[in-house]
């Protein structure tokens, strides 16, 4: 079992090495590397295919690299014990919320299941975390009662319950309206500034990417084309990162 | 087809791993326990006491007419307590829970919750399958038990007012506790506890493979209740065979 939450949250170190996925014999991910500091917000962005969504599975444990090593803290990922030793935390692109419970239940889920924290204190903590971002009283709603966006920041609210030293997001601010995205957006920072959480974010949305990100890296067919600071990679001489980074419709 | 086989042996044995924590998930457990009982009674009920009818119907005239009319509770009684109340209560539970256990599974796989129940350390295998097998477990059972004293009662009432059959109901019950004894009853109950883990398996196991959108979901629900179905009939004849007097 994962270890309870604690007060603070400290964001760790991920190293990625030749990391390798194939499935089907179609090679998905091709020998990843990177690194991402602790307490820093590393967006990775890509075209859509490109193989963001499997390197997050990878990095939470959903996935298993056919090849090369995730490490945590300089901890093989795939070591006994590692997973359980840092809290991690992902929130899906869909948001992934079970439809089943309610809104605080979904919320709560972690702490009921592994009984970390008494009924009424999980339900402090639950309110307390739906407020946290913007979501108070919506305890007893069902999750086919919420908009996309607020789908989104529940998930937000339930990873935050895990208190992680490592946040994954997947395309966090797909399907949302400009606000919406806005908000969330300011949710990922001002999480990194509260609880110095280690913040992973996948995304094709530039204005997200450049708005938030320390350092962003583009992917392509598996592969990684650039990294670096916002700047640096707005600067970057492979064509491949700048179309991407430029592409837009003009009408004739 | 060998590696579903695989999949579901392995899926059993984690499920029957977890059975200490049966008392954790009760709350689960009993909410299961009544939706499985909400949406089955009526039907288990009705369907018991035609499935009686229809036996005292067919078998009731051709008894009398060669003088062995004392024998219709008896036939009924021992037919539906060994066998029609559990193979067709499990047949109707296959379809009825079965399948929606399946699209339940199936949906959260697709829809990516059973992905987020992993990152946050919560073992399917207790939060969603073992509070639904032992749901089906006890709860196929007692509606069996039911479903074999309606069907005797529907057996009864036509016995009795058939004017081709005419056997008294104190005829139809003497008859009957003459020829079926407790562990006629048990027979048949323990026969429903081994479908109700061949329904419950079959079902979780295939909504925790579903892949692909709605599609897949529809796929995963057809397999599991014509699975179900085959092999609640196929383990019957097993079952029948190790279990003759």
């Amino acid at each position: 079992m994962m270890n309870a939450p604690a007060s603070q949250s400290n964001g760790v170190s991920l190293r990625v090495r030749g990391l390798r996925k194939a499935f089907n014999g179609q090679e998905v991910l091709r020998g990843l590397d990177f690194e991402v500091a602790p307490g820093e917000i590393f967006v990775i962005m890509g075209p859509s295919g490109s193989g963001k969504t499997v390197l997050l599975k990878h990095l939470i444990g959903l996935e298993a690299p056919d090849a090369g090593e995730i490490l945590l803290e300089g901890r093989p990922l795939q070591a006994p014990g590692v997973m359980n030793r840092y809290r991690m935390a992902m929130v899906f692109q869909s948001g992934a919320l079970l439809n089943s419970l309610t809104v605080g239940q979904n919320v709560g889920l972690y702490l009921a299941e592994h009984r970390l924290r008494p009924p009424g204190e999980i339900a402090r903590i639950t309110s307390e975390k739906l407020a946290g971002v913007g979501l108070a009283g919506t305890e007893d709603k069902m999750p086919s009662e919420l908009s996309g966006g607020m789908k989104k920041r529940v998930a937000i609210a339930r990873a935050l319950v895990i208190e992680p030293q490592l946040i994954l997001y997947d395309e966090p601010t797909s399907e949302l309206d400009p606000l919406s995205a806005v908000v969330i957006a300011e949710e990922i920072v001002r999480l990194k500034e509260r609880i110095g959480v280690t913040s992973l974010v996948v995304s094709h949305d530039r204005d997200l990417a450049f708005g938030v990100a320390d350092r962003i890296a583009v992917i392509h067919q598996g592969q990684m084309r650039a990294i670096g600071t916002p700047d640096e990679v707005k600067r970057h001489p492979d064509p491949l990162v700048q179309q991407f980074l430029q592409a837009g419709f003009k009408r004739q | 087809m060998f590696q579903n086989i695989g999949e579901l042996v392995v899926l059993f044995g984690r499920t029957l791993a977890a059975l200490p924590l049966v008392w954790r998930q009760r709350q689960k457990i009993l909410d299961q326990f009544f939706e499985i009982g909400v949406a089955s009674l009526l039907m288990v009920c009705i369907l018991s006491f035609f499935i009686g009818g229809v036996m005292a119907l067919q078998t009731g005239p051709l008894l009398v007419e060669r003088g062995l009319g004392s024998y219709v509770g008896a036939i009924v009684g021992y037919s539906i307590a060994k066998e029609l109340a559990p193979v067709l209560m499990a047949v109707l539970i296959a379809g009825r829970i079965g399948s929606a256990m399946t699209a339940e599974i199936g949906s959260m796989r697709v829809y990516q919750e059973i992905d987020a129940l992993r990152t946050m350390n919560i073992n399917p295998v207790h939060f969603l399958v073992l509070p639904r097998l032992t749901a089906l477990a006890v709860a196929l059972p007692m509606l069996v038990t039911i479903a074999i004293v309606v069907g005797w009662m529907g057996g009864a009432l036509v016995a009795t007012a058939n004017a081709r059959i005419a056997v008294s109901f104190e005829a139809f019950f003497h008859a009957l506790r003459s020829a079926v004894d407790l562990l006629d009853v048990l027979n048949g109950v323990f026969k429903s506890f081994m479908f109700a883990l061949i329904i419950g398996m079959i079902s979780c196991h295939q909504g925790l493979i579903t892949r692909g959108g709605p599609r897949g979901i529809g796929r995963s629900v057809t397999k599991a209740v014509v699975n179900s179905i085959v092999l609640i009939v196929i383990s019957d004849y097993f079952l029948t065979r190790i279990l003759l007097k």
